[in-house]
């Protein structure tokens, strides 16, 4: 298999992904196995072939900056798992929570 | 005929005349609704507010203000934000969620005077060829209830089919509007890469999504893209060229069958290779020469050798996309939050443990993998560049500058198997993947594409899809309207 579990695990932190044991191990098997297939990319030569982001050529769209309404921050914040007033309320960042 | 049979043209002739009213077409879609709901779970959920939006526009029609969708009842797939009305995304994540403003595509619905009765399911942020990736309960095809619907779209397909919206929204990232549209024998369009605001669309992956119609037929499919087409100042990608009357591409004598006469057609001969049902080719072979018959030149010798690798190309680049653009959901600003977690850092990783399904995680591992400190030119890198491949391939096929080989429309199955059964993919990723194996090429390439109804397999539907250049979508109305008014496919209704 491509994949150890050290890996899915670092690949899981990086995506900030809580996962179970049984998780780990069903994904480091898919993973592989999806992983595997990518490895006929391979063979095709791209030597000066230039990526592609997107497919439409456009660049650099600029606009006025105008001062426009925003949304009603009533609106905004009922959407908000805990908040305190008009902020939302998280988890302290640094040291204990 | 029952009112909620009635295609969009049909019903807006009657509101214009006031033989009907919004508010009977509105109430047949709600009795439909009641019927068969319960068979297909089409829906995740039924808006309330559409018989006072029905009210509004009879009010609208009595004034003389009628536009072709005033008063029509519409679904709209759940990743679309509207206002006042929860939208999903067919997912725990967003379960709750409220969204303050509507998508541009519902704006300009509204301002055309839609009736929304509800909003579709679809696979968990879109990603999914089956919709069982709902984690709500999938939706299921109305010609064989033991089959699936295709996806992502799903609902919105399976709605129209079944006649319970007149028609439908959808969005399109690797095929999720052109399989569904397949697999229950509707018409859907994705547009090309840009001709649709994705402004308020919830992001999958940003360089492919488009949203498109899913309609009863053709002439259906132009008069919704004719009110979504156009620049968006709230989204970048939209692009600022001028939006045709997609209507006009389908004008012909009413004594007269429309003809294909001074278009050449190409028939790439990858999309008939490995996995295709011999029942697929059968029936695609069988509408091509139709096409061949209404005056098309067609040419069955076409090769797009890197079709081969779209698949991996597009299994990489979209879920590195989705694996940057679902990062934003912390569970600080809105959707799900778990909120016993002892630290920042834990509450983070077990809100998105537990807000998101199966596949959604593992398209942010892959992604995240594919653009991972050391593996970022091996894969996204490489993908890239071979898109880039996979796009000039098509740009010769529309130009022939080399070959000499110029085609307005390529035409292709739009699946390579008729709908599969529930279940039946679902352990094997992989699998589930190439059954998007004909229409991921045409979203990395970012040209627009049709799938029309071509038939049936032991009474399983089969689409054809057509494909054209950037900007092209009258050249592919064209074709495919030729071809609707000279079949009968696009008449048939599921028995349920």
């Amino acid at each position: 298999m491509i994949l150890s579990q050290e890996e899915v695990n670092h690949i899981a932190l990086l995506a900030r992904l809580g996962l179970s044991n049984e998780e780990v191990e069903r994904f480091r098997e898919q993973l592989s196995n999806i992983l595997e297939n990518f490895a006929i990319l391979q063979e095709v030569d791209t030597t000066d072939v230039p990526p592609t982001a997107q497919p439409i050529p456009l660049q650099n769209i600029l606009r006025q900056d105008d001062v426009d309404s925003s949304l009603p921050c009533e609106e905004v914040m009922a959407n908000a798992p805990r908040r305190e007033g008009n902020y939302f309320r998280v988890k302290s960042v640094l040291g204990k929570s | 005929m029952e009112l909620c049979q009635l295609t969009i043209h049909q019903a807006h002739e009657l509101l214009k005349s006031r033989e009907i009213s919004s508010v009977e077409l509105t109430k047949a879609s709600l009795e439909r609704i009641s019927q068969v709901e319960e068979k297909v779970h089409a829906f995740v959920s039924i808006s309330s507010p559409s018989i006072s939006q029905a009210e509004a526009s009879d009010e609208m029609i009595r004034k003389g203000e009628i536009t072709l969708l005033t008063g029509i009842p519409v679904a709209i797939k759940d990743n679309m934000c509207t206002q006042g009305v929860r939208t999903t995304c067919s997912s725990r994540m967003l379960e709750s969620f409220v969204p303050p403003y509507n998508a541009t595509v519902v704006e300009r619905l509204i301002s055309a005077g839609m009736v929304m009765v509800g909003k579709t399911n679809m696979d968990e942020f879109a990603m999914g060829s089956s919709t069982e990736n709902s984690a709500f309960s999938p939706t299921y095809n109305p010609w064989d209830v033991g089959r699936v619907p295709g996806g992502s779209s799903g609902g919105s397909a399976s709605a129209v089919a079944v006649d319970e919206v007149i028609y439908a929204l959808g969005s399109d990232t690797g095929g999720s509007i052109r399989q569904p549209a397949g697999f229950c024998s509707v018409v859907g369009l994705k547009p090309t890469y840009g001709r649709v605001s994705r402004y308020g669309l919830i992001a999958f992956a940003s360089s492919l999504d488009q949203i498109g119609p899913l309609t009863k037929d053709v002439t259906d499919c132009a008069i919704v893209l004719n009110v979504i087409a156009g620049h968006d100042p709230r989204d970048a990608t939209s692009v600022p060229y001028p939006v045709p009357d997609y209507t006009q591409s389908l004008l012909h004598n009413a004594d007269t069958i429309p003809d294909l006469k001074g278009l050449r057609i190409g028939v790439p001969r990858e999309y008939f290779v490995a996995g295709i049902q011999s029942g697929v080719d059968e029936v695609i072979r069988t509408a091509i020469g139709k096409l061949a018959e209404l005056g098309a030149e067609v040419d069955w010798d076409v090769s797009l050798p890197h079709t081969s690798y779209a698949l991996s190309v597009y299994y990489i680049i979209a879920p590195s996309e989705a694996s940057a653009n679902l990062a934003r959901y912390d569970g600080v600003k809105y959707g799900f939050s778990y909120q016993e977690a002892g630290s920042m850092w834990d509450a983070l990783e077990k809100t998105r443990q537990f807000g998101f399904g199966p596949e959604v995680k593992r398209r942010i591992m892959l992604g995240t993998y594919a653009l991972s400190a050391g593996y970022y030119d091996a894969y996204y890198l490489k993908a890239q560049k071979v898109r880039t491949l996979i796009r000039r391939e098509f740009d010769e096929a529309f130009s022939g500058s080399t070959t000499k080989k110029r085609f307005d429309a390529l035409v292709t199955p739009t699946s390579p198997t008729v709908p599969f059964e529930l279940g039946e993919k679902m352990d094997d990723p992989l699998q589930m993947y190439l059954s998007d194996v004909c229409t991921l090429p045409i979203s990395i390439a970012g040209v627009p594409a049709i799938s029309i109804p071509a038939g049936f397999v032991n009474g399983l539907p089969v689409g054809m899809q057509i494909i054209g250049k950037p900007f092209s979508e009258e050249t592919l109305l064209r074709i495919a309207y030729a071809y609707e008014q000279a079949t009968e496919w696009h008449k048939m209704r599921p028995l349920i």
